[in-house]
């Protein structure tokens, strides 16, 4: 093993590399932990703004409407970068405020928490046009068969509606998730700990930027390649029962 | 001209738009507008080089999505591979772990190279704008080369048969029949990745290409102004992005498409 | 019912989970990005560096719960008002400009501004030499602002980080940087920095590049200024102030 990596220079890199210190395999584990954390939990909390705007829009007044037009529409024209930076200060000027006037002195908001506040922020906008063409895509009658019945609405929420839009809802959310992933990086211009900032603080350190960023890389699209093939399951899995598109329309 | 303003005159939509100018001028009168003068020359600099950017690095990563597409839709296998490997890595990783990469990588080799700074490309790889100018190409490239995959593939087969047995040279049918049609089926989709890639701009800033994020940036470090520059930055970038899309908009108007069943 | 109740009881642990109070820590801010020999993370994650043993130093000394936390340095001056920290000690220089919206404790070091280029490089640390040549200087330093009033006949460019302007200079795009002669002596020692050397020291301005180096303190913060100006005072007199620099520099750091 030694010798092959001789051979192909990369000594070095596998040294600096190593799991154990002085290697910075360690934390660069430690950052991506980080980053698929935060990329969870914002995908978690972008669902589930996703959700209540989805039934926002489609079920909500004119005025509902438009506030998440309007909600959707900035989010996706200004760059994450800059959202990122807003979200961050007026959150915790929020929270520090809030708690302040309720006595309750400085509360503390770990770097993750504050990563999910922002990026979730940022998929509920996407993850809302998502759900809302999914929900669209439920056949209307067997909402209604579940209205006639009398079940209450979140019950129909719970038990007809979203299970049955999961098959359409999934391609979009696989690319969310992935976006989620890619966009946990944006925080290292924060300051965030996490997978890209480990990085460059590794590279920083050693001089040895190739090394670093192609791992780093290598990181990134393992996770992704990985997410690709769970997604290709679970759809497939929600589509059973569903026939088969193949060779249709010959 | 009507069509756009009658949905506006809707009552609530009324109140909204009323509420909206409020703020508006709320904003303008007691946020702290002072740095904006000294400022304004920086922020026009950056401005200008957030839209040449983003113009040059779209218009180069179609020209290159192009072939990219058309290498996996119907390429043979050692091309469409490579290509589908390229995009794939494109998407699999951060934008600015690409871009990082490719300054501060190559940067770390460049003294290893003798010769270098006598070179004819010295002064270009001194600078930060063709590093970002690449980095941003390749990416959108990436994405447009699995969007037009499916346009070249999402063609309408009989066309493409039709004009083959009129004995139409390969070439002629690429360039008057296969890539219209394909543009013409994506458009809409390329307008939203336009966008996109406006939204992938800022992160060039990071390795020092001066453009309206860094200004803004430089605006906070300078005066410690928070949330002043940021929220401009914000309504800069919802304006561009407007005009974006009203521009895609206008070229989907522009060819007549019949749908189907109409 | 079930689900409702469920729904409302998670969100209420979500709420408590985030929100912990903790009073009694001293969050002392430093900045995110590696500044050897000052301050960087080693592979196993911890912070080392002068610095750092100075800040555990001055912490003892004063009787303070101190807690590093580090922030992007772009971004710890609104830190700090924004209360996420409650001081910075990450080489931040006392200026009139940072005055007017923090307030600094007394200095614990003072070291000049040089000039590093490569040795091939005829220059020195005049404006005249360095006109028409590309300076690299981190953003929100003193160094920067500095090189952007006397320094304007070069091109300045602005880096997140020194050590991607080190990096930059190694690999030849930029012409020279301005930074900290202590941190500039670290870096012309290691492997990379071999391509070059320090020409010289930058004319002083007291106005634009400080009184040294100090503990940044939100206005009005003025209990932990004076404990910090306790902690710094009790080290300079006892003399763990120098041991510290004598571990790690040459010469000792601190002036009147």
């Amino acid at each position: 093993m030694e010798g092959l990596l001789d051979l192909l220079g990369l000594a070095k890199s596998a040294e600096l590399l190593s799991l154990s210190p002085p290697g910075w395999g360690m934390n660069l584990l430690r950052g991506l932990g980080k980053s698929l954390q935060i990329a969870f939990g914002a995908f978690g909390f972008g669902l589930v703004i996703g959700l209540f705007g989805a039934y926002g829009k489609l079920y909500g007044g004119p005025v509902v409407r438009d506030l998440l037009a309007i909600y959707t529409t900035v989010v996706r024209a200004v760059p994450e970068l800059v959202l990122i930076l807003i979200l961050y200060f007026v959150g915790t000027d929020l929270i520090n405020r809030a708690s302040e006037a309720l006595g309750y002195g400085r509360v503390e908001i770990s770097g993750v928490a504050a990563g999910i506040w922002v990026l979730g922020v940022v998929q509920g906008a996407y993850s809302t046009e998502v759900l809302r063409g999914a929900i669209l895509a439920v056949p209307q009658g067997q909402i209604e068969a579940a209205r006639a019945f009398g079940m209450p609405p979140v019950m129909l929420m719970r038990r007809v509606t979203i299970p049955a839009m999961l098959s359409f809802a999934l391609p979009g959310l696989a690319n969310l998730w992935l976006i989620a992933t890619k966009d946990t990086a944006l925080l290292a211009v924060v300051g965030f700990s996490e997978l890209t900032l480990e990085t460059r603080q590794a590279a920083s350190s050693t001089r040895a930027y190739f090394t670093f960023f192609l791992a780093a890389g290598g990181l990134y699209l393992m996770v992704t390649l990985m997410s690709s093939a769970l997604f290709q399951l679970l759809e497939r899995r929600s589509r059973r029962g569903q026939p088969s598109l193949k060779g249709a329309g010959r | 001209m009507m069509r756009l303003i009658r949905p506006m005159l809707m009552p609530h939509r009324l109140v909204l738009i009323a509420l909206a100018v409020a703020l508006a001028l709320w904003c303008a009168l007691t946020l702290r507008w002072d740095w904006l003068p000294k400022y304004l020359p920086l922020a026009m600099e950056g401005l200008w080089r957030t839209v040449w950017l983003l113009a040059a690095s779209t218009f180069l990563g179609f020209l290159l999505a192009v072939p990219l597409g058309f290498a996996q839709a119907v390429g043979p296998w050692y091309l469409a591979v490579p290509a589908r490997v390229f995009c794939t890595l494109i998407r699999g990783t951060p934008l600015l772990l690409q871009i990082w990469l490719l300054y501060y990588g190559l940067g770390s080799v460049f003294p290893q190279i003798d010769g270098i700074r006598d070179s004819v490309l010295w002064p270009y790889l001194r600078q930060a704008w063709p590093y970002a100018l690449l980095a941003l190409t390749l990416s959108f490239a990436g994405y447009e080369g699995e969007v037009m995959r499916g346009a070249f593939s999402g063609v309408n087969r009989g066309q493409l048969e039709a004009a083959r047995s009129f004995g139409m040279p390969r070439f002629t049918l690429f360039r008057r029949i296969w890539l219209p049609q394909a543009i013409n089926n994506v458009l809409p989709t390329l307008g939203g990745e336009t966008i996109l890639q406006l939204k992938a701009t800022p992160l060039v800033a990071t390795i020092t290409v001066v453009e309206i994020f860094a200004v803004s940036s430089r605006v906070r470090q300078d005066t410690f102004v928070i949330y002043e520059p940021l929220l401009l930055l914000a309504l800069v970038y919802m304006v561009i992005a407007g005009l974006i899309a009203l521009a895609f908009r206008w070229l989907e108007n522009r060819v007549p498409t019949r749908r189907p069943g109409g | 019912m079930n689900f409702k109740t469920s729904l409302l009881a998670g969100l209420a642990a979500l709420a408590l989970s985030a929100g912990a109070a903790a009073a009694e820590e001293v969050k002392i801010g430093i900045a995110a990005e590696p500044y050897p020999p000052f301050a960087s993370p080693d592979s196993a994650g911890n912070w080392v560096g002068w610095e750092i043993e100075v800040i555990d130093a001055v912490c003892k000394a004063a009787a303070l719960d101190c807690v590093l936390t580090p922030v992007a340095w772009d971004g710890i001056i609104p830190s700090l008002t924004g209360k996420q920290i409650d001081a910075i000690m990450a080489s931040m220089s006392i200026t009139e400009e940072r005055m007017q919206t923090i307030d600094f404790s007394n200095a614990y070091y003072n070291t000049p501004a040089v000039i590093v280029a490569d040795k091939s490089l005829d220059i020195d640390a005049s404006p005249a030499s360095l006109a028409g040549k590309i300076i690299g200087v981190q953003a929100s330093t003193i160094h920067q602002a500095y090189a952007n009033a006397y320094f304007g006949d070069a091109e300045i460019r602005v880096y997140q980080t020194q050590d991607e302007a080190n990096q930059d200079l190694y690999a030849g795009r930029i012409d020279a940087t301005q930074a900290d002669s202590i941190a500039m002596a670290d870096f012309v020692a290691t492997d990379a920095g071999q391509c070059c050397e320090i020409k010289g020291n930058v004319a002083n301005d007291e106005a634009i590049l400080g009184k040294g180096v100090g503990a940044g303190v939100r206005k009005g913060d003025d209990a932990l200024r004076e404990a910090l100006n306790k902690g710094i005072a009790a080290i300079l007199a006892d003399g763990t102030h120098e041991a510290i620099t004598a571990r790690y520099f040459a010469a000792p750091i601190y002036s009147e």
